[in-house]
């Protein structure tokens, strides 16, 4: 008589309490931004207030949005290093055509997102078409946008933006608060992010590519075109925050995105997403971004200066990898 | 007395593949029947997994024809062959770790909810729960929770969440490729005996492996690929191990074997 699987205890006690707690991943970010906000509570009383919140979330709309992109493309176990540069030359586009060709400004906007979607899909043909790895591909295009924007303005910024490209920068009050519907615009967005990712057959099988893309293509999942799909997505959500970024600023800047490639892959791996694809959670990015800009606001209400946010940003994306890395190895 | 012999399920029809200068099925044949459990052995080179992939929809035979309860099929991607109802099971494990065994049950062919949810495309989570549940019940694979993630499960458990979802959706045939290789003793035993329940459910299995005690304690006839062809079909209970793999080798033709071994 031979064994019976149902004979085996079907799991350790480990694996039995992992499939009912919720995920570990969503309450370390949080625990990490209640901490962080604790620290700067104590350490400046101008922490701590309404409009510092709203600030803080202006702050993080643009980024926020930008991990939004990034996420995807983490979870199918990729990585994004031009997004930043892809909302860059949205951005610029999408002011020089309203601005200096005068064209018509919601035509200027739709440019900008096109381009921006444009270089996502050229990421994503390159990677699946040539099989070329992310890494590169996403650093050439990074170079490349780049490029075009500095020779497209210049290098100067634009300014005197007509109307419609500062809409999402302005405010309606709640209570005492100022908010900008660019945050709400941001908030919309995780929030369809997190219902697709969730709840529906693509976005589940976004996590199965980046758990394992062979055993997705087995299951007759046509895997080249979804990674195709993802990065030109990612695109296009970028061309968003490129929108978000001009209305905030008031100008087109050729200069604006540098940090963002890096600020958005801190969001993600601070929100619980893992490097290594098919893990994590839309709405841990979100509260990855609002601690990268809990940091950024609180260290310079401390007058702590920009150089050092920076060195702090690099830390804290070493510290989150090595927690993901060392939780992999452990399980 | 002899009776018709019955349509066979599965059948190929010197079936050619060449690679280069390289043969790798040089007119080879196979007959599935009803019910059975059919291994398939052969050396390296031998001709089996090309022919497996080629009855699998992995690749497309060069010449030959293949046969799906008696009416010719093409498939021209494994997405062809399991439209057809013939589903596969592979070695290394090919699930999704960090999603729960009810997403890999239903990876690729996940129920929709009804309503404006369904519309706007969410899954019916709790079907695939009680389905997933049901699936491996009757195969009677002890999990309590289909929420659980793969990847806290055993390796036996994990293909046990392959196997149960290929005979969920097979139709017509289940092919498993080398199953039991990527386990230990005590867990293979356990996938083996899960074979053996899909093909008492009904659905003919074609098994391909290296484990000659394995293949000798479960197959109903065993396939045996030798350069490029079938060398012969032989019954595990009228032949021993090593004539098996003599012929399976070379060292001995089939013709020198008795009657009664051949199946």
């Amino acid at each position: 008589m031979l064994p019976d699987l149902a004979t085996v205890p079907p799991t350790s006690i480990r694996g039995r309490l992992l499939a009912h707690l919720p995920p570990v991943a969503t309450l370390g970010p949080l625990l990490a931004l209640f901490l962080a906000g604790a620290f700067f509570t104590s350490q400046t009383d101008r922490f701590l207030s309404g409009s510092n919140f709203s600030l803080i979330l202006q702050q993080v709309m643009v980024v926020g949005v930008v991990a939004i992109g990034q996420t995807l493309v983490i979870l199918t176990a990729g990585i994004d290093l031009s997004c930043g540069m892809l909302m860059s030359i949205g951005s610029i586009v999408m002011t020089k055509l309203a601005v200096d060709s005068e064209m018509n400004p919601y035509l200027a906007i739709l440019c900008g997102l096109l381009v921006s979607t444009a270089f996502g899909f050229l990421n994503g043909a390159l990677i699946t078409r040539v099989k070329l790895p992310a890494f590169i591909v996403t650093l050439g295009t990074l170079n490349i946008a780049f490029a075009i924007t500095q020779i497209y303005s210049k290098s100067q910024t634009v300014s005197g933006l007509p109307e419609a490209l500062e809409f999402f920068g302005r405010t309606f009050r709640v209570g005492q608060t100022a908010v900008t519907y660019g945050t709400v615009l941001m908030l919309i967005m995780y929030l369809v992010a997190w219902f697709v990712l969730r709840d529906t057959a693509p976005g589940r099988h976004v996590y199965a590519l980046g758990n394992n893309a062979e055993a997705t293509r087995l299951m007759g999942i046509d895997t080249a075109r979804m990674l195709l799909v993802v990065y030109t997505l990612a695109g296009f959500v970028y061309g968003i925050a490129a929108l978000l970024l001009v209305a905030r600023t008031g100008v087109g800047d050729p200069q604006a995105g540098q940090t963002d490639n890096l600020d958005s892959i801190t969001a993600v791996v601070l929100g619980g997403t893992s490097l290594f694809g098919g893990r994590g959670n839309i709405l841990g990015t979100l509260l990855g971004a609002l601690i990268v800009g809990v940091f950024r606001n609180g260290l310079t209400l401390m007058g702590v200066a920009s150089v050092y946010q920076i060195l702090i940003t690099g830390i804290l994306v070493i510290l989150a990898v090595t927690t993901d890395q060392l939780s992999r190895r452990k399980g | 007395m002899t009776e018709p012999r019955p349509t066979p399920i599965l059948e190929a029809r010197g079936l050619v593949k060449r690679y280069g200068h390289v043969t790798a099925l040089d007119g080879a044949d196979f007959q599935l029947l009803a019910g059975e459990i059919l291994a398939v052995i052969g050396d390296n080179g031998a001709g089996k997994s090309t022919l497996i992939k080629a009855l699998a929809g992995a690749i497309i035979p060069d010449a030959g024809e293949i046969l799906l309860d008696g009416k010719p099929v093409r498939f021209h991607s494994p997405l062809d062959a399991r439209r057809q109802g013939i589903e596969t099971v592979y070695q290394d494990l090919a699930v999704a770790p960090a999603m729960s065994i009810a997403e890999n049950l239903f990876l690729g062919r996940e129920p929709k909810r009804t309503g404006l949810l369904g519309w706007l495309g969410a899954l019916d989570k709790k079907k695939m729960l009680a389905e997933a549940m049901r699936h491996m019940q009757s195969l009677k694979i002890g999990i309590r929770s289909m929420k659980q993630a793969v990847e806290t499960l055993s390796g036996g458990q994990r293909q046990g969440v392959a196997v149960a979802r290929s005979a969920a959706f097979a139709r017509h045939v289940v092919i498993m490729d080398e199953p039991t290789a990527a386990l230990g003793v005590k867990e293979g035993n356990m996938v083996l005996e899960l074979i053996r329940r899909v093909r008492d459910r009904g659905l003919p299995v074609i098994l391909i492996s290296h484990n000659m005690p394995h293949v000798f304690e479960i197959a109903d006839r065993i396939h045996i690929a030798r350069l490029g062809k079938r060398a012969a079909v032989v019954n595990p209970k009228h032949i021993s191990m090593s004539d098996t793999v003599a012929v399976m080798t070379g060292a001995k033709r089939p013709e020198e074997l008795p009657a009664q071994a051949l199946a």
